[in-house]
């Protein structure tokens, strides 16, 4: 069997045995353990062996590409697949004490199982109309995970987070289209081929920028990230975890892969003068919400939004006339910056989620003192909250500097000024989420009813640590990853080698 | 015929995004049923309309003569309309059960607490 479909057969597999097993929630949360370990064990297969360079394809039924849907698999898929692989275990594990036997019995395993499948495929595809079906399937789930309980305040959200989305899908589909129409392919190794021959480069820079938007609100880009704070703190954290770690990341990833594969054609326009503002503000943008905002769950998913601003402006730089060192430099430390990012977060929801259970309650100006009642809680939040603000030695600080420098050798010194900007209104509001929640006498001392169970339950604390302990792993070993980032950048920027292991036509 | 279509698809586009703008879940609904024809409508039209036959290959050819319809842009907006409706389906019970959970279909009536 090939290992390119395992990302798709495990979790899907998994999914089909604990519907199943509907009746027995302990049976489902045995096959959701074992499918989001096995996800994560063929997921660091994959990343092992696109690490040597090579570039794996898939041509499903054996119809060569272009004709039939190929899964591609270079150096980025597999860093994507490789931090999925890490949260699905993560986020399975909490959820065992994390998620309400409502819920469990509801159908949440098999959910979220068919969220990794669809977030496993969209990383995988070779072909943009598929790619579109692994969004639908993945947001099909992620739907329902939003609203599963229906509380109120999750409703509303949901009605929120499913409008905007189709929105999204439908721009998506409309580019589609048109993209069809004008180029007559949908592979996108093909694509990338016949844009550099098409004779019309206006049109395209037109549906480029179509793409542009279907994605950004995908992967919550200024201005259309407001679906995303309105959202991500209403359901239960085990849900906004994943979410966090895995949705806008997606977008983050359609957004790398159509611009540095497909629209590469006018780069002056659709990287320096639409993208790269946009992606400036974000950071911006998520660095202010993040600092004013009074709910934890509110603040970190601002902090989504920041980290996305920054991952944009690496990849908005790849299109800046400039040295090839610089623009490298630039795509690697975006892509370093989005891997860990997609951990931080999601320790950082895990984290909340704990924080709500102790307290009854994860508004900042009531809740305080964990740092005394739950110590080690304190020490692993501390952890995920300075890798966000970018502190050395953790994860987030080597990224960000790479970035910035790339930022300064391309002159942009205005980009620098944001993500500098950027960094300081993060580390400010990390400051005020620490001081409240972790050092002030609590206002509101939570009475038995809403403390359901003590802040360190083992299954809640322990994905939460080893996140951290990965979060310290990257930072240490900045160096090692940053080398793995710099290779798939020039993976990246250089699609050649992408064009050739999908179309064939010799080495 | 082509102008016709492009018509249509364009009403489609702003006749969804106008109800979606509206102050209920319900003309929300609409707004993102006609945009997702819309989107289908486009990819048809996009990809060509001609007077043609199905995409067969006659027995002893080697190929099909051309004009023939591309099966491709069917296959796609088959998809796109199968994917379309279970979304719609999810919507449609999404909206229903905050109906009953605010107490009202206002979009304006959607706060905090």
């Amino acid at each position: 069997m090939n290992l390119l479909v395992l990302p798709v057969l495990v979790p899907m597999v998994a999914a089909a045995s604990s519907l199943l097993l509907w009746k027995s929630v302990s049976a489902q949360r045995l096959v959701a353990l074992l499918g989001a370990l096995g996800l994560a064990l063929v997921n660091g297969m994959i990343f092992a062996r696109t690490q040597t360079g090579e570039i794996l394809v898939l041509g499903f039924g054996n119809w060569p590409a272009p004709f039939g849907i190929a899964f591609v698999a270079d150096r980025l898929a597999g860093i994507m697949l490789l931090a999925t692989g890490v949260i699905a275990v993560a986020v399975q594990i909490y959820s065992f004490s994390g998620i309400d036997s409502d819920r469990e019995s509801f159908g949440f395993y098999p959910l979220t199982l068919i969220l990794l499948m669809g977030v496993s495929g969209a990383f995988l595809t070779g072909d943009i109309f598929n790619l579109y079906v692994w969004f639908e399937v993945l947001l099909i789930a992620s739907f329902v995970l939003m609203s599963l309980g229906g509380e109120r305040l999750q409703l509303q959200g949901a009605v929120k987070y499913v409008t905007l989305n189709l929105v999204s899908s439908a721009l998506f589909l409309t580019a589609l289209g048109l993209l069809n129409g004008s180029l007559g392919t949908l592979n996108m190794a093909h694509l990338s081929e016949r844009v550099a021959e098409a004779g019309d480069p206006g049109f395209t820079t037109a549906l480029a920028v179509l793409f542009l938007v279907a994605f950004s609100i995908k992967s919550a880009l200024f201005p259309l990230y407001g679906w995303l704070p309105a959202s991500y703190h209403t359901p239960p954290a085990a849900v906004s975890a994943l979410f966090a770690g895995l949705l806008t990341k997606v977008g983050v990833y359609a957004l790398i892969r159509t611009f540095t594969l497909i629209f590469t054609q006018d780069p002056g326009f659709t990287h320096q003068l639409v993208l790269l503002p946009l992606a400036a503000m974000t950071i911006l943008a998520g660095g202010m919400g993040f600092w004013v905002q009074h709910d934890m769950r509110r603040a970190f998913a601002f902090a989504i939004v920041a980290s996305v601003g920054v991952a944009l402006v690496g990849l908005a730089m790849t299109g800046i006339p400039g040295s090839e060192a610089a623009r490298t430099l630039a795509l690697a430390g975006a892509l370093a910056y989005v891997f860990q990012t997609m951990l931080v977060k999601t320790q950082l929801f895990l984290m909340a989620g704990i924080v709500r259970r102790a307290m009854g309650s994860c508004d900042l100006r009531t809740i305080g003192g964990l740092a005394a009642t739950a110590p080690w809680l304190a020490a692993m939040a501390m952890i995920g909250l300075l890798a966000f603000a970018g502190v050395p030695p953790l994860s987030g600080f080597a990224p960000k500097v790479a970035v910035l420098r790339a930022s300064l050798d391309l002159q942009q010194g205005w980009v620098a000024a944001c993500i500098l900007a950027g960094s300081v209104l993060a580390l400010a509001g990390v400051a005020r989420i620490w001081s409240e929640a972790f050092w002030k006498k609590p206002l509101h001392r939570p009475d038995e009813s809403e403390q359901d169970q003590p802040a360190n339950a083992l299954a809640r604390i322990v994905p939460v640590t080893g996140l951290a302990l990965c979060i310290v792993a990257l930072g240490l070993g900045a160096g090692t990853v940053f080398d793995a980032a710099e290779a798939a950048a020039r993976q990246l920027l250089d699609p050649s080698a992408y064009i050739r292991a999908v179309l064939g036509g010799g080495p | 015929m082509v102008w016709l279509l492009a018509l249509a698809i364009g009403a489609l586009y702003a006749g969804g995004l106008y109800m979606m703008l509206r102050k209920t879940m319900v003309k929300l609904l609409i707004g993102l049923a006609m945009i997702g024809n819309a989107a289908n409508l486009l990819i048809f039209t996009s990809s060509g309309i001609v007077r043609s036959k199905a995409p067969l290959v006659p027995k002893g050819a080697k190929t099909v003569e051309p004009p023939f319809a591309d099966p491709l842009t069917q296959a796609l907006i088959l998809t796109a309309i199968v994917i379309g409706f279970a979304v719609l389906a999810f919507a449609l019970a999404l909206v229903r059960r905050t109906y009953e959970a605010v107490g009202s279909g206002g979009l304006e009536d959607m706060t905090e607490e």
